[in-house]
């Protein structure tokens, strides 16, 4: 009878598919990890340490500050090291903040329902219903801006957009029947979560992880950048953009490397925002690809 | 004089992604349509009935590719034009009408718009000539008020009418060969025989030529001309619909025919073997259920109204009703998941709390409910074995090396081998994953297995051989099965006792035999007489009955004073059944018709 007959099994976990762009991103956010980690190995002057007198120093081209000194006279190449510590240490753990946050309220308004939902919903509308740069400003004036307070910030701001999605996620998969299923065998809401909604959400959450720590880099370099975000003499990419923005009147007489000062770490948050919305739009089309997959048979 | 299509060893290869090889769907049919002819391709899901069918349109749905043989329309080789040339041919000389027409609308759009586009997209006419052919076409299809109907959006229209609007628009650039791919299998019975007719008619009447593609073999004897039987991508035999029904020269031809359940003999002899007996499992007391809570009690939407309804323990009792009646939400009042807002479900003559929160574990194990979909009822994430484990740890703390052996037991009688434990639910077939679905409610060692319409997402052949499982099961465990469907063979077939509901009332319960031979509830009546017989005729012979007609008139409505079926009954009584609730009538053995006619006048 075909009715009991064995389809194939399901085939060995091979390498995935992700063409060049797809390795390229992987390639650049491994590099930035590897930089992350090993700062302190790597940068060749500590962060703050001034090594010149002169402001915008191209340097003599030998590896003595290699990309030049900044408008201090610090050495450039070392606070970009340092400064990919702090830009994607802060914007990774904001994310994390945002996820926990999130996930948690937005599971439990999505599964509760009613009332619960309804109020916390409301809540919830209110914060998104401001521009983030907009209430980011708001709360770094009014508590300050510490790096922990930064994260707590950042880490809210994104949870309120995480929550909504979190909350429509827990929503759809509620009514699915397999759901039913575990409500009708009398499993308590946690087992359920657990078991049921948390692995059924987890792709959606890991694409809507990796766009929202963009998001969380952008907010971060963007405060940075207002003078509101890390404060000196700490570095991270958006304060330095910041600070070396008088480098592009130098170039007259210096030459073009000064630029290098400003544009470097703006090239820096490109590469990392890109190489992880590239690696987003990968895992989305992965996922519809096996919808697709599915109908042909 | 040649066919209009002809399709000659055609080769279709399909693959899952773009890293898996392609695997053969169709392994070169051929076949002809004449003008003016219904050829019909029958076969199980996955015989590559639909792909044959959407080839004539030189279409391979995506990660499928032709592989050889022709495909020739008309004397042009539709498989060797560009996409240009398939453009003009597409919608008007060929057009398509998909399985659900809820999901081929566009839902923003006014009906007429939608289908008058293609014969403008196409230049048929100006577009007062195609307004006139679309409102003679929506009078040929039986649609009341033509004129107007067609000036709603689409979900302003039933179901049955929104699939005859699909036709409309198919054939309004009076195409030359309609391609219909299942296009009565999602309706309910009273409305197939409406949709089948309409079509019948208007293809006879426009002379166009038609692929019907459908798996139901009553329904192609009603419409076809020429029935081709595939089976794996493969022709298994070809012929006149009538030597195809009565002499079937392969044995799968006989199988498919042997699959049909015959339609409810109408002389009293149901499947009722068990005695009826006096001990109740479940007592269902004058249950209102619905939808939306409303502040001090009271629900928003009422779907269940007054339902009452007993079940002996052992035997196998049958929910039958038109999408809409509340037959699924009898199911979910049942297991708790939906609480009533009135009256009591008693659990062996004690009351069982209304919220699957509040009942013991122990009473959640005595009621196991089984869902429609097989293939949303498993999380897909976790293996057959996790699925069928997690309620014998739940239920019976079993420790884990005696669950995998029990999972083992509990595959092998629903005839599945043990390696399934292993698998995910993704790699099974709809009928395996309903058999798994049967297993896991057997895990709980239930009394009760509630059976929420599982035989209605699946291949006639499939869905009967589930339905043997289920007889041999309550033959050798002496479970209970409440068992909802919409398919009154199917649940003659197996029920000792039928529950008819319509809209949230019980129209009339009792023996499996009883309701199936006089007195009827004439919503039975109705019932009975819209399953179609495979026999060529059946169709015509049905319609000029009065009950039918009537019964065309209307779709079911919830919440109206007086009997909900009044509408569209045949023999209500004008200022009694329209403003009063019909009287319940006692017969033998627990026989109960509500209706304000006599019993005598039922017959």
């Amino acid at each position: 009878m075909s009715d009991t007959s064995i389809s194939p099994a399901p085939s060995k976990w091979h390498l995935p598919e992700l063409g060049f762009l797809g390795w390229m991103s992987v390639g650049i956010l491994v590099f930035w990890a590897f930089v992350v980690i090993f700062a302190p190995w790597i940068a060749p002057y500590e962060e703050s340490t001034i090594l010149t007198e002169k402001s915008f120093d191209p340097g003599d081209g030998s590896a003595f500050m290699l990309l030049g000194s900044d408008y201090l006279g610090r050495d450039v190449l070392s606070r970009l090291i340092y400064g990919a510590r702090v830009t994607l240490g802060l914007a990774f753990a904001a994310t994390v903040l945002a996820f926990v946050l999130g996930v948690t309220l937005g599971f439990v308004a999505g599964i509760l329902g009613g009332r619960t939902d309804d109020i916390m919903s409301r809540i919830n509308d209110a914060f998104v219903s401001f521009p983030s740069i907009m209430l980011a400003l708001i709360l770094v004036s009014a508590f300050g801006s510490s790096l922990w307070l930064l994260v707590l910030t950042i880490g809210f701001i994104e949870a309120t957009r995480v929550y909504r999605i979190a909350r429509s996620l827990a929503q759809n998969i509620m009514v699915m029947d397999f759901v039913e299923v575990s409500r009708a065998r009398g499993e308590s809401l946690w087992w359920i979560l657990k078991n049921d909604v948390l692995p059924s959400a987890f792709v959606p959450l890991s694409t809507d992880f990796g766009l929202r720590f963009t998001y969380s880099i952008l907010l971060l370099s963007s405060l940075s950048f207002l003078g509101l975000g890390v404060q000196p003499p700490l570095s991270d990419w958006g304060s330095m953009v910041k600070e070396n923005m008088a480098a592009l009147n130098y170039v007259l007489f210096y030459g073009l490397k000064v630029a290098l000062a400003p544009l470097l770490p703006a090239v820096c948050i490109f590469s990392v925002t890109l190489a992880n919305n590239l690696l987003v739009d990968w895992n989305l089309s992965r996922s519809q690809k096996d919808i697709s997959g599915e109908l042909i048979a | 004089m040649s066919a209009l299509l002809q399709i000659n060893d055609l080769r279709v290869e399909g693959r899952r992604n773009t890293r898996s090889p392609y695997s053969p769907i169709v392994k070169g049919v051929s076949l002809e349509v004449n003008r003016g002819e219904v050829l019909a391709l029958i076969g199980e899901s996955g015989a590559g009935k639909s792909t044959i069918a959407v080839s004539s349109m030189g279409y391979a749905k995506p990660g499928c590719r032709f592989s050889g043989g022709e495909v020739i329309f008309d004397g042009i080789s539709v498989l060797d034009m560009t996409l240009e040339q398939k453009r003009v041919v597409r919608g008007a000389r060929i057009s398509y009408v998909a399985q659900s027409a809820a999901a081929s609308f566009n839902a923003s759009l006014r009906l007429d718009d939608q289908i008058t586009e293609v014969s403008m997209v196409h230049g048929v006419g100006t577009k007062a000539e195609a307004e006139t052919r679309m409102v003679d076409l929506a009078r040929r299809m039986q649609l009341p008020d033509p004129e107007n109907i067609i000036r709603k959006y689409p979900h302003q229209v039933s179901g049955g009418q929104l699939q005859r609007l699909m036709a409309v628009m198919a054939m309004n650039a009076q195409p030359d060969l309609l391609v219909l791919d299942e296009p009565t299998t999602a309706l309910d019975v009273t409305t197939q025989v409406e949709v089948l007719a309409a079509f019948k008619d208007a293809i006879r009447d426009s002379g166009a030529a038609a692929i019907y593609v459908t798996h139901d073999l009553a329904v192609v004897a009603q419409v076809a001309d020429r029935i081709h039987v595939l089976l794996g991508g493969e022709t298994v035999e070809e012929g006149p619909t009538e030597q195809i029904l009565h002499d079937p020269q392969e044995d799968y031809t006989r199988k498919l025919m042997a699959a049909v359940r015959p339609p409810p003999k109408r002389t009293g002899e149901g499947a009722g073997s068990r005695e009826a007996t006096d001990d109740t499992v479940i007592d269902v007391a004058a249950i209102d259920a619905g939808y939306g809570k409303r502040i001090g009690g009271g629900v928003v939407v009422q779907v269940l109204h007054d339902v009452s309804v007993d079940i002996p323990r052992g035997s196998a009792v049958g929910v039958i009703g038109e999408s809409g009646c509340g037959k699924s939400t009898l199911a979910r009042v049942i297991s708790g998941l939906l609480p009533a807002a009135s009256g009591e479900i008693l659990l062996d003559g004690s009351a069982l709390p209304s919220d699957v929160k509040d009942r013991t574990r122990e009473q959640l194990r005595r009621v196991q409910i089984v869902m429609q979909m097989p293939d949303v009822s498993f999380n897909p994430l976790k293996t057959i074995g996790q699925a069928l484990e997690r309620p014998l740890e739940f239920y019976l703390d079993m420790p884990a090396d005696k669950r995998r052996e029990r999972v083992a037991e509990l595959l092998k009688m629903v005839d599945l081998p043990a390696e399934f434990a292993n698998r995910r639910p993704q790699a099974l077939s709809g009928g395996q994953k309903q058999r798994v679905n049967l297993a896991r409610a057997l895990a709980a060692e239930p009394e009760v297995i509630l059976c929420d319409e599982v035989t209605s997402a699946l291949d006639t052949v499939v869905g009967a051989q589930i339905i043997e499982l289920l007889k041999r099961l309550q033959d050798d465990l002496g479970v209970t099965f409440v068992f909802i469907s919409h398919d009154l063979s199917t649940v003659a077939s197996f029920a000792d006792r039928v529950v008819v509901l319509y809209a949230g009332r019980v129209a009339e319960q009792g023996p499996t035999a009883q309701i199936l031979s006089p007195p009827y509830h004439p919503y039975t009546s109705l019932l009975l007489h819209s399953v179609p017989e495979m026999r060529v005729g059946w169709l015509e012979e049905i319609r000029e009955t009065e009950t039918a007609q009537l019964a065309a008139a209307s779709v079911v409505e919830i919440g109206a004073t007086g009997c909900p079926f009044h509408k569209r009954c045949p023999m209500a009584i004008p200022g009694t059944c329209d403003v009063k609730d019909p009287p319940i009538r006692p017969l033998p053995n627990g026989h109960r018709i509500a209706c304000h006619r006599e019993v005598a006048e039922l017959y």
